[in-house]
């Protein structure tokens, strides 16, 4: 990997509310067309991370930078607009609203007077389900209602929704919770779906061998502070659930 | 596939025979249950009093009748969408048609106080919108506090007394608002069934319809995909207060009177037509076609009961019926669907 292709940089991220510090001098780089998941107990501040890098949070100290250029991140549009996408557990969905209208929802393909292209808005959403998520059933369609889909169904819209306005960064927040096996097997076809596309991704999921599966690169999360990154190469399954018992227990790496 | 699945996958296989048609009449279900409800309502009335039902005079009058709260229904199906309710529109058509009986009488300019009337709509409308969505008081408890407030107001300024507007036939706007098109048809219904389709288009094929579904479905989700809540929120009560304004302005003209308590009877018969319509008050779902239907079956209900032979006692009787009929129905075909 080239220098040049880090997505993604951050650069002493620190976050205090009060006095606790749930983030302490973080670095974290994300490459381009890498899924790096980020692991670590309850509490280890991994959603703390994800909210200042969605925007949610700012961070009290630190930089971050994106495509090599320091950016401040002070709202979750902003993020959006740089291509950070969220995909949050199936609740990011509309129940009783047509798969079309989930997809566009918030960013509908309009014209002057605010009237949207329907026609354009149902064949998108067609060629999205089809083309990249691979969905083959035919009992699901552009005007299905979320509800009749499955809670696998549900992340790869969410996951296909980020993919359709070119995000380059997607963060997934446990988006296999609550899954069966089966429809775990399909979220994370509908992850890998992501870097096959050269899209970057952040994967947060307390089931190891799920994160195992996917990732390119752990990052090892402990009481804000980043203790450790492997590349998977370098790190088998065991090994890494090993780390992960050692921190626990003892609470260190060395 | 093991053998055990076979009869399951078969059975899916089987109604994918006509997937498309099949889940149309599965998508508008409810609209198909409540134009069938206003069939079987309408035959009702053929067959009971024929001679009425087959002649012109009754649909004069409700034409005349129904678009005075029928706009209304229309415009607070985005605010039932939402999940919000509203019970100050009637008392905001109160005081908005005070100000366009007062503001007519001091300038005898129409215009003047048709504009003067929507504004004092946008203001009670963007109050309410400010309670909910900025101050963050439920809407039932907001729009109480909103209905006693203006219709209050109308009583303070008023002091009971009416406003005679005689004078408003000689606006050529009287015409264009609530004359009679080809002697006939009253211009109202025109006005209404035009406000329908804007509606209707503004619902299902406008970037706003779509967030008022969205955020009516799920607000925090709307809140992540970066749509406004508040605003659309707010917006939603602007419209219905403009839409109360409106109904006053159709409301005075034709009866050429303002009188203090008027709109009063208009909150439930309002609310119940976007009901029978489908809208479901729990958000996210809902149709402008619905709501039509449902002004149909309300405005026509009091005098096809009379004309039917039954007293004007049975009215509220039979209104009560409607309501429980039709939401129990689309309750179960809701229920079978899923």
């Amino acid at each position: 990997m080239t220098p040049d292709s880090t997505l993604l940089s951050l650069r002493g991220v620190s976050k205090s509310f009060g006095k606790i510090e749930a983030l302490r001098g973080v670095d974290l780089d994300i490459r381009s067309g890498e899924i790096v998941a980020l692991v670590g107990d309850n509490g280890a501040g991994k959603s703390t991370l994800i909210k200042i890098i969605t925007g949610v949070h700012r961070p009290t100290t630190g930089e971050i930078f994106f495509k090599g250029r320091r950016i401040t991140i002070h709202s979750v549009r902003r993020s959006r607009e740089l291509g950070i996408e969220t995909v949050y557990q199936e609740r990011a969905l509309a129940d009783q609203q047509s798969l079309w209208r989930n997809i566009f929802a918030g960013r509908e393909i309009a014209g002057v007077l605010g009237f949207m292209d329907l026609k354009q808005q149902r064949r998108e959403t067609e060629r999205l389900l089809r083309e990249h998520m691979g969905f083959t059933s035919a009992a699901i369609d552009v005007d299905s209602e979320v509800m009749t889909l499955s809670g696998g169904e549900k992340q790869g819209i969410a996951i296909a929704r980020a993919l359709h306005f070119d995000a380059e960064l997607i963060i997934l927040d446990e988006p296999t919770m609550g899954l069966s096996l089966k429809e775990t097997e399909r979220v994370l076809d509908f992850v890998r779906a992501i870097t096959r596309q050269g899209k970057s991704a952040i994967f947060i999921d307390h089931n190891i061998f799920h994160v195992y599966d996917v990732a390119d690169r752990f990052a090892i999360l402990d009481r804000g502070r980043l203790v450790a990154q492997f590349d998977k190469s370098a790190l088998s399954r065991d090994a890494l659930i090993q780390k992960m018992v050692q921190l626990h227990d003892q609470g260190t790496l060395q | 596939m093991t053998a055990q699945t076979q009869p399951g996958v078969g059975a899916q296989r089987r109604t994918l025979v006509a997937p498309a048609l099949g889940r149309r009449l599965r998508q508008n279900r409810i609209l198909i249950s409540i134009t069938g409800i206003l069939l079987a309502l309408y035959a009702i009335f053929l067959i009971g009093n024929p001679d009425v039902f087959t002649r012109f005079p009754i649909y004069r009058a409700f034409m005349s009748t129904m678009p005075f709260f029928g706009i209304m229904a229309l415009s607070a199906t985005l605010v039932v969408t939402l999940g919000e309710i509203d019970l100050s529109f009637p008392s905001v058509l109160g005081i908005s048609s005070y100000v366009f009986g007062t503001v007519f009488v001091a300038s005898g300019s129409f215009a003047l106080a048709f504009v003067a009337c929507l504004a004092v709509g946008a203001i009670a409308g963007l109050g309410n919108g400010l309670l909910v969505a900025k101050i963050g008081i439920p809407s039932i408890v907001a729009t109480i506090g909103t209905m006693f407030l203006w219709r209050g107001l109308v009583n303070v300024l008023a002091e009971g007394k009416g406003i005679a507007l005689v004078s408003l036939r000689d606006s050529a706007f009287h015409g264009l608002f609530v004359g009679r098109l080809f002697g006939e048809i009253p211009a109202q219904f025109l006005w209404f069934v035009g406000l329908a389709v804007l509606f209707g288009l503004i619902f299902r094929r406008h970037r706003f319809g779509s967030h008022v579904l969205y955020v009516g479905d799920n607000q925090d989700s709307a809140r992540m995909m970066g749509i406004n809540v508040d605003r659309v929120k707010i917006a939603c009560f602007v419209q219905l207060g403009v839409c109360a304004a409106l109904a006053g302005v159709f409301l005075t003209c034709e009866v050429t009177y303002f009188w203090s308590s008027q709109g009063g009877g208009f909150l439930l018969t309002t609310l119940a037509a976007v009901f029978i319509g489908g809208t479901s008050v729990f958000g996210g779902k809902g149709t402008m076609y619905g709501t039509l239907i449902g002004v149909l079956i309300i405005g026509s209900l009091e005098a096809g009961i009379v004309a039917i032979g039954l007293t004007g006692f049975y009215v509220q009787f039979i209104y009560g019926l409607m309501i429980i009929l039709s939401v129990s129905v689309y309750a179960l075909v809701l229920r079978k669907g899923s």
